[in-house]
């Protein structure tokens, strides 16, 4: 009795697992931009103990500006606080940071499908028969600061009249 | 005719490489072991005038390929990366003469149409100005090219995956294909390139960024060294609003077919008949 248990919780894991991992297509991402020696997270808040109060962040973190609904929201609508190395989802699912599009694409829906079709955003490499990598949402977008920043132009061309040392 | 010979000899080195170089055949009507001799001749010419030892390919076409660009206007800031990508990618003359296979033109928001108050030599502090949107320009690929009707000497063609080429030994310099050009996408080696030897890209192909010579004309080739290997072009890769896409027209599953069935989408001055192979989108 004992073996046959044993072999349908085998069988159904066996099941489960490609259907856990079919749920949502994986794409091949770049890896998340970190600031230099601020990852994994848990290096410095395993040993903090947790406070949910939504408040301004005086000692840590003060760089960060948050200009992205920030009246709605705060860190840890987006970051999981049990366990840091990881974000959270509206409805719960703990995700990994290489996953954020997920995250991004609860309230950008329609960008989220333009993304996945390669429509928004960028991927570099191979398109065929090589390494092909898609930018994640967080590589172009600061999360906490989304619009894109201007920049400087690179040099218009050299107009006619002024080529050849006229 | 021996005489006229003669005298078209005279101009070039009276070299053995200087001669097979002005016999060489048209590109097309090579043989394979044609093709390599002038391939070993081009390889040590180059090495001799750069110090660099330079690999071109001749790489041909695969079937069922029909390459297509999609360039999304809702996010060009016109910040002109991939002009200078695509010099740095398809070896073109640095300065006197400056030439470059993409313009970039601001127009006026709400006046797209009105190309002749466009403006390409614009340079504020920063982009995005206010007001203003940015529409990069270059070679269209057209399916039905006038520039390849108007060539007197066929030196310039369509392949069949759609990439409008030039056989720059073949070119005599009339420059009758830019006058045919609408879209001002070719350019003319005025004189001898400045191309140093430093910033020389040595993945070549024989019909794209291998090294030019004096008097002839050249263009965009979709970066034809690199999407017949299956890498993107220079300057979608370096674009940094990715509002440049590419793929296979004749993919239904390609980045390219997507934003043509979902995106309102616009080809430059449809009403030619050239039918070109770039589409100007709107995602937002």
């Amino acid at each position: 009795m004992k073996r046959v248990l044993f072999f349908i919780s085998v069988i159904s894991i066996a099941l489960w697992l490609p259907a856990s991992a079919a749920q949502h297509d994986e794409y091949p991402v770049a890896s998340p931009p970190f600031s230099e020696g601020i990852f994994p997270c848990s290096s410095c808040h395993a040993g903090l103990e947790l406070n949910t109060k939504k408040r301004e962040l005086k000692d840590e973190h003060t760089s960060i500006r948050l200009h992205h609904a920030e009246k709605e929201r705060w860190c840890l609508d987006c970051h999981n606080g049990p366990d840091r190395d990881k974000l959270k989802l509206a409805d719960g699912e703990i995700i990994d940071f290489t996953e954020s599009y997920r995250l991004c694409g609860q309230c950008h829906g329609n960008i989220y499908r333009d993304w996945r079709a390669g429509i928004h955003g960028k991927r570099v490499g191979f398109f065929k028969g090589g390494k092909r990598t898609y930018f994640l949402c967080v590589n172009c977008h600061n999360p906490h600061d989304p619009k894109f920043k201007p920049l400087k132009p690179e040099p218009p061309p050299i107009r006619p009249e002024r080529q050849y040392g006229k | 005719m021996g005489a006229l010979a003669g005298l078209s000899l005279g101009s070039l080195s009276c070299t053995r490489a200087g001669m097979e170089e002005f016999l060489q055949k048209h590109f097309r009507e090579m043989s394979e072991d044609e093709k390599k001799a002038v391939i070993r001749r081009l390889e040590a010419k180059y090495l001799k005038k750069y110090g660099k030892k330079v690999r071109i390919s001749t790489q041909q076409a695969e079937a069922g390929v029909l390459w297509g660009y999609g360039l999304d206007l809702s996010r060009c800031i016109g910040c002109r990366r991939c002009v200078y990508a695509c010099v740095n990618e398809n070896n073109q003359s640095r300065v006197n003469p400056q030439l470059q296979w993409i313009r970039v033109i601001r127009l006026k928001k709400g006046s797209l149409i009105n190309l002749e108050n466009a403006e390409h030599y614009y340079n504020p502090e920063t982009v995005p100005e206010p007001g203003f949107m940015y529409m990069p320009v270059q070679c269209q690929q057209c399916e039905n090219p006038p520039c390849v009707r108007v060539c007197p000497v066929k030196a310039t063609w369509k392949e069949p995956d759609g990439i409008v080429v030039v056989d720059y030994n073949w070119c005599i310099g009339c420059r009758y294909c830019m006058a045919a050009c609408p879209y001002k996408g070719r350019v003319f080696n005025w004189a001898e390139p400045n191309l140093p030897a430093a910033e020389l890209n040595t993945e070549v192909h024989y019909l794209g960024n291998r090294p030019r010579m004096k008097n002839v004309v050249e263009k965009c080739t979709f970066c034809i060294q690199r999407v017949r290997q299956g890498r993107y072009p220079a300057c979608v890769e370096i674009c940094p609003t990715g509002t440049r896409k590419f793929g296979n027209l004749l993919d239904p599953n390609s980045e390219i077919r997507y934003l043509i069935e979902n995106k309102r989408v616009f080809r430059l001055k449809e009403d030619f008949n050239t039918d070109p192979k770039f589409y100007y989108f709107f995602s937002a």
